[in-house]
C-alpha cells in the first residue's frame, strides 16, 4: 500500500534532524494559525496563492529563496563547526549525517537560493522595465513557481521521512548507483530537481519569450535596461541547459528504478558519460547564476553614480559573448579525470578567454563610476564589495584554468573556496543588491539603511574571514568533504574559518532585523514618488508598488536610459503633461492551476521516491485534470474599467505633480 | 513624469521599423512554444549523445546489426510522414475554420500515431521477448531510452490530439484554441524531425555493417 | 493580457508554423504540404535504399545518410514548419540557429571527449585483472 514507506523512514534516533524539523513544523503550524485565526487565509489564496501577477509570483520567487537561505545556512555553520571540532575527534556529526548536510547545502543553495532569487527578481523588474503590463505566458509563470516550491518542498521532507543524497551537489555514479546508494536519498535528490527543473524551464521560455516579444512601443533591443539583456542571456541558458539536466538525472534514474545501464560499472556503462552530460549542463548553470547579477549591478552602479552605463554596447556583447562560450568550457570541472593533454589544453584555453568578456564588465563598472556623483547607499556598497571579491573569485578561477594546476588543486579546499568566492561575492551579493534596490519598488517603503549597512560589513568580512583560510587549507593539501582530520597544522584555520560564518550569522540577523524594522517605520521610510533613488529605467516610472497593470498607459520609448529622459524633460518644463485617455485595461484572470498541479507534483515525487505506484498515477491524472480545466475555461481575462485605471493613476500623479511643485519652488 | 508624460514623445518618429509595442498573442505563444521545442531538441541531443558514445557497449549482447528490422521502420517511417501531412491538413482546416474537415485530418493524423506506437511497440516487446530488452547492455538502454522518449512524445503529442478534437468540437474555432493548434502542429511537426534523426542514426546507421 | 496597442500593427513578424498572411488560398496551401510530403517520402526513401545498396562505395554511406538526413530536416523545417528566410522570420531562425549550435557543441563535444577519455584510459577488464 505505502510502497518502501514504514515507520523505520523517520530517524528517532537521530536527535538533530528531529529536533530542527520539530522546530520547522511548529513554525509552520504557528504561521498557519495566525493567518487562519487573523482570517487571512482567503486573502493570501486570493492575492497570492492564485495571483498570476508576474510581480507577486517574482516576490514569492524571492522569498522562497530567501527561506531556503536560512536553512542552506543552517547546514553551512553545521559542516563549519563539525570541521573546526574535528581534529582528533569525531566531531558532533557522524559520518552518514555529516554527508547529508554538504549534500543538502550544495543543492539547496544553487537550486532553491541563488536560482529563484535570480528568478524572482527577474520576474518582477524585467516586464516594468520594458514598460509592458505582464510577462508572456502569466499562467505559465504561476506553474513554474510552485513547481519550484514543489522541489523544495520533497528537499525538506527528506530531513524527517527517510534520508538525503550522501553524494554531494552532483550525485556522481557510480556511488550514487542502486548499488552503492540504496537508500532513499539519492530519489529525493532526482525527483526534486526533476520536477523543478521544469519549473526553472517554463520561467526560461517565459522570460526569454517576455524579452523578445513584449516590450513596449520604441523599446528597440538596443535600448534596453541592461538587466533585461541578461536576463535573455540567462534564459537563453536556462532553455538551453536544463534539458542535459533533465535528461541526465533521467538516465540515472532508469538506472537506479529500472536496472539500465548508462553509468553503471556493469553492462557496458560509462560513468564518465555522467560527469560529461552534468557539467555540459553544470557550467553553463554558473553563468545563469551570475549573469542576472551582473544586470543588477550595471543598474545599480548606474543609478548610483548619476551616469549612463559606461560602454553599454560592449557590455551588451560581452553579456551574449558569455551566452556562447559558457558552453565551450564544461570540461575544466573534470581535468584530472583521464582526458588527453591537447583536449585539455583546448578546454584550459576556452576557459581563460572567458575571462575577457568578464573583466570588459569590471572595467565597465569602474569607468560608470568614475567621474559620478557616487552615492554610497547600500545597494551600491554591495556592488563595490562584489567587484572586490569577484575579482579576487575570478583571478583563482583563471588559476585553476590551468590544468597541470587543476592537477594539484583539485578537489581541495581551494576549489571550495574558489566557487564560494564567486558565488557569495557574485551571485549572493547581486541578489542582495537587488533586494535593496527594488523593495521600495515592490512594497512602496525602503529598507532601513543603517541596519543594510551592518549587514553588508558582516557579510564582507565574514565572506572573508570564512573563505580565505580555505585557499590556505586547499594549498595545505586538505581536500574537500572530510568528516574528520589529524593533521594539526589545518586545525587552526578551520576555526578561523568557523568565526567566519558566525559573522556571516551576524549578517544574517541584521538582514532579518532590517526587515522586521523596516516593516514597522514604514511610514517614515515610505516611497511617494515612485523613483526613489532617482532612478533611469522604466521601472521607476510607476507607483511603488505598481498597480496590478503596471502603466496606466504603456510608455513610447525614445532612446536608452527612458525614464532619466522623461523625468529631466518634466523638470525643464515644471509640469507633467496632460492626462491621457484612460481605456479598460484587461488582465489575466487568476488561476489556481500553479497550485493545484504543484500540489500533483508533490504527491507524485513523494510516491516516485518511496514506490507508491497508485499514488503516482494519481498524481498524473490529478496534473492532467488541473490541466484540462484551465484549457476548459470560458474566459480568461479580467477588465480594470477605466474609470477605476483612472482613480489609480491620478493619485500617482498628483503626488509626483506636488513634488515636481515642490522642487519647482525651491 | 507620471506615465502621462511618456506618451507622447516623439509621436512622429513611428516611421521605419520601429518596434511597436509587444506582438499579438498569436506570435508570443507561438514563439515560445517554439523555443519549448528547441528546448526538447537539446534533450533529444544528450539522449543522441549517450547512443552514440555507448553504441559499440553491448557487454557480449547483440549488436543494432542482429536486432533493428528496417521494414518496419519503414512502415513506422511512412505513418510519420503521413500524419504530419494530414495534420498540415488540420491546421489549414482550422484556418478557414472548417470543423468537419479539420476533425477528419486530426483523427486521421491520430490513427496514423497510433499505428506508429503500436509497430513501436511490438517492436519492444518483441526485442525483451528475445533478451535484448534495456538492461542487458548500455547499447541497448540507450537505444530504448532514445527511441522510447520519442514515443513517449508520440503518446502525448496523441494525447494533446484527442484534447484538441474535444475542445474544438465543445467550444468551436476560440482564438486561445486557434493558438494551442498552432503549437500542437509544431509539436507533431518537430518530432518528425526527431524521427528522421532517430532512423538515420539509429537503425540505418545501426543496421549497416 | 492586452497590449495596449492594437493588434493589427505588428507586422514585423509572423509566429512560428504559420505561413505568411499573403500564402494563398486552401489550394495552394495543400499543394504546399503535398510538395514536402512527396520530398521527404523522396528522401526517405534514398535514405533507406543507400543503406542497404551495395552500388555505391561502402565508406561513403555514412555520410551520404547524414546528408540525406539534414536535407530532410530542412524540407521539414520549410514545408511543414514553415521556418523561411523571410524577415518576418528573423526571430524564428535565429533561435533556431541557436539551438543547433547548441546541439553540435554538445554532441560533438561529447562524442571528442569521451573518444579522448577511452583513449586514454586503461580498457576496464585490464584495471579489473590489476585489483585482483
Amino acid at each position: 500500500m505505502l510502497g518502501k514507506l514504514t515507520w523505520d523512514a523517520i530517524p528517532f534516533d537521530q536527535p538533530i534532524p528531529m529536533i530542527a524539523s520539530g522546530v520547522v513544523a511548529l513554525a509552520i503550524l504557528a504561521i498557519l494559525g495566525w493567518v487562519v485565526i487573523k482570517g487571512y487565509l482567503p486573502y493570501l489564496w486570493r492575492e497570492w496563492i492564485t495571483s498570476v501577477d508576474h510581480k507577486r509570483i517574482g516576490v514569492m520567487y524571492t522569498l522562497l529563496a530567501m527561506v531556503m537561505l536560512l536553512r542552506g545556512f543552517a547546514d553551512a555553520i553545521m559542516m563549519r563547526l563539525q570541521q573546526s571540532l574535528a581534529f582528533h575527534s569525531p566531531g558532533f556529526l557522524p559520518p552518514e549525517h555529516y554527508n547529508q548536510i554538504f549534500s543538502a547545502h550544495g543543492t539547496i543553495m544553487i537550486f532553491f537560493v541563488a536560482m529563484p532569487f535570480m528568478i524572482g527578481l527577474m520576474n518582477f523588474i524585467v516586464p516594468l522595465q520594458l514598460g509592458v503590463r505582464d510577462v508572456a505566458f502569466p499562467t505559465l509563470n504561476s506553474v513554474g513557481f510552485w513547481l519550484t516550491a514543489t522541489g523544495a518542498l520533497l528537499i525538506n521532507i527528506s530531513l524527517i521521512v527517510g534520508e538525503f543524497a550522501r553524494t554531494g551537489w552532483l550525485p556522481y555514479p557510480p556511488l550514487s548507483e542502486l548499488a552503492y546508494s540504496p537508500g532513499v536519498g539519492v530519489d529525493y535528490y532526482l525527483w526534486s530537481l526533476e520536477i523543478s527543473g521544469v519549473g526553472t524551464l517554463v520561467a526560461g521560455i517565459n522570460l526569454v519569450t517576455t524579452v523578445l516579444k513584449i516590450r513596449t512601443r520604441g523599446m528597440s533591443y538596443l535600448r534596453m535596461p541592461m538587466f533585461c539583456w541578461t536576463t535573455l542571456a540567462t534564459n537563453l541558458l536556462i532553455v538551453a541547459a536544463f534539458p542535459i539536466l533533465t535528461a541526465t538525472l533521467a538516465m540515472l534514474l532508469l538506472d537506479r528504478y529500472l536496472g539500465f545501464h548508462f553509468f553503471t560499472n556493469e553492462g557496458g556503462g560509462n560513468v564518465m558519460m555522467f560527469m560529461n552530460l552534468i557539467w555540459a549542463w553544470g557550467h553553463p548553470e554558473v553563468y545563469i547564476l551570475v549573469l542576472p547579477a551582473f544586470g543588477i549591478f550595471s543598474e545599480v552602479i548606474s543609478t548610483f553614480s548619476g551616469k549612463p552605463l559606461f560602454g553599454y554596447r560592449s557590455m551588451v556583447a560581452a553579456t551574449m559573448a558569455i551566452c556562447i562560450l559558457s558552453f565551450m568550457v564544461w570540461l575544466h570541472h573534470f581535468f584530472t579525470m583521464g582526458a588527453g593533454a591537447d583536449v585539455n589544453a583546448i578546454f584550459g584555453i576556452a576557459t581563460m578567454i572567458i575571462a575577457v568578456p568578464t573583466g570588459v564588465k569590471v572595467f565597465n563598472w569602474l569607468f560608470t563610476m568614475y567621474g559620478g556623483k557616487v552615492r554610497f547607499q547600500t545597494p551600491l556598497l554591495w556592488s563595490i564589495g562584489f567587484m572586490v571579491t569577484f575579482i579576487i573569485g575570478g583571478v583563482t578561477g583563471v588559476l585553476m584554468a590551468v590544468p597541470p594546476v587543476a592537477f594539484v588543486l583539485h578537489n581541495s579546499l581551494f576549489l571550495v573556496a574558489h566557487f564560494h568566492n564567486v558565488i557569495i561575492g557574485g551571485v549572493l551579493f547581486g541578489a542582495f543588491a537587488g533586494y535593496t534596490y527594488w523593495f521600495p519598488k515592490a512594497f512602496g517603503f525602503k529598507l532601513h539603511e543603517g541596519l543594510g549597512r551592518a549587514a553588508f560589513w558582516c557579510w564582507l568580512v565574514g565572506f572573508y574571514v570564512a573563505f580565505m583560510p580555505l585557499y590556505v587549507l586547499g594549498l595545505l593539501g586538505m581536500t574537500r568533504r572530510m568528516q574528520h582530520y589529524d593533521v594539526p597544522q589545518w586545525h587552526p584555520w578551520l576555526i578561523v574559518a568557523a568565526c567566519g560564518a558566525v559573522l556571516i550569522m551576524c549578517g544574517i540577523a541584521f538582514q532579518i532585523a532590517q526587515l522586521v524594522v523596516s516593516v514597522r517605520q514604514r511610514a517614515q521610510l515610505r516611497d511617494e514618488t515612485g523613483d526613489p533613488w532617482d532612478g533611469r529605467s522604466l521601472e521607476w516610472a510607476t507607483a511603488s508598488p505598481p498597480p496590478a497593470f503596471n502603466f496606466a498607459v504603456l510608455p513610447r520609448v525614445s532612446g536608452e536610459d527612458a525614464y532619466w529622459k522623461f523625468k529631466h524633460r518634466a523638470t525643464g518644463q515644471s509640469r507633467l503633461d496632460e492626462e491621457p485617455a484612460y481605456r479598460n485595461i484587461e488582465i489575466p484572470r487568476n488561476s489556481a492551476t500553479g497550485f493545484v498541479c504543484a500540489f500533483f507534483a508533490t504527491m507524485m515525487g513523494f510516491a516516485l521516491v518511496w514506490h507508491i505506484w497508485w499514488m503516482v498515477a494519481a498524481g498524473a491524472i490529478g496534473a492532467f485534470a488541473t490541466f484540462i480545466v484551465f484549457a476548459w475555461r470560458d474566459h480568461d481575462e479580467d477588465v480594470i474599467p477605466a474609470l477605476e485605471v483612472a482613480r489609480i493613476d491620478r493619485s500617482n500623479w498628483a503626488q509626483r505633480s506636488a513634488i515636481l511643485g515642490k522642487e519647482a519652488a525651491e | 513624469m507620471s506615465t502621462v508624460a511618456l506618451t507622447e514623445a516623439h509621436q512622429g518618429a513611428a516611421a521605419g521599423r520601429e518596434w511597436n509595442g509587444p506582438a499579438p498573442k498569436r506570435i508570443v505563444t507561438g514563439y515560445g512554444f517554439w523555443i519549448f521545442i528547441l528546448s526538447d531538441m537539446i534533450m533529444f541531443a544528450t539522449f543522441f549523445a549517450t547512443y552514440a558514445v555507448l553504441v559499440g557497449q553491448t557487454a557480449g549482447g547483440p549488436t543494432g546489426h542482429d536486432l533493428f528490422d528496417l521494414r518496419n521502420v519503414a512502415i513506422e517511417t511512412a505513418f510519420l510522414l503521413a500524419s504530419s501531412f494530414t495534420c498540415g491538413l488540420a491546421s489549414i482546416a482550422a484556418d478557414v475554420r472548417s470543423k468537419n474537415w479539420f476533425q477528419l485530418a486530426m483523427a486521421v493524423t491520430c490513427v496514423l500515431g497510433l499505428g506508429f506506437l503500436t509497430l513501436e511497440g511490438q517492436e519492444f516487446a518483441s526485442l525483451v521477448a528475445r533478451g535484448a530488452g534495456p538492461t542487458r547492455s548500455a547499447f541497448l538502454s540507450a537505444f530504448f531510452t532514445l527511441v522510447g522518449c520519442h514515443g513517449l512524445h508520440v503518446s502525448a503529442g496523441t494525447l494533446w490530439l484527442l484534447t484538441m478534437m474535444a475542445q474544438v468540437f465543445t467550444k468551436g474555432f476560440r482564438p486561445d484554441i486557434q493558438r494551442r493548434i498552432l503549437c500542437f502542429a509544431l509539436f507533431w511537426h518537430a518530432l518528425d524531425i526527431i524521427w528522421i534523426a532517430v532512423f538515420t542514426i539509429v537503425y540505418l546507421l545501426g543496421s549497416a555493417k | 493580457m492586452t497590449n495596449g496597442f492594437d493588434e493589427a500593427i505588428n507586422d514585423i513578424d509572423v509566429a512560428p508554423g504559420d505561413e505568411h498572411a499573403d500564402g494563398g488560398g486552401v489550394a495552394q496551401r495543400v499543394v504546399g504540404y503535398l510538395t514536402g510530403l512527396g520530398l521527404a517520402i523522396l528522401l526517405t526513401a534514398t535514405s533507406f535504399f543507400v543503406a542497404g545498396t551495395d552500388l555505391v562505395w561502402q565508406p561513403s554511406i555514412p555520410v551520404a545518410l547524414v546528408v540525406l538526413a539534414i536535407a530532410q530536416m530542412g524540407v521539414h523545417l520549410v514545408f511543414f514548419l514553415h521556418i523561411t528566410t523571410g524577415p518576418d522570420n528573423t526571430n524564428n531562425v535565429l533561435a533556431l540557429a541557436f539551438g543547433v549550435l547548441i546541439v553540435i557543441l554538445l554532441m560533438g563535444g561529447s562524442l571528442w571527449i569521451m573518444a579522448n577519455l577511452n583513449h586514454n584510459m586503461m580498457p576496464m577488464d585490464q584495471i579489473m585483472q590489476m585489483q585482483r
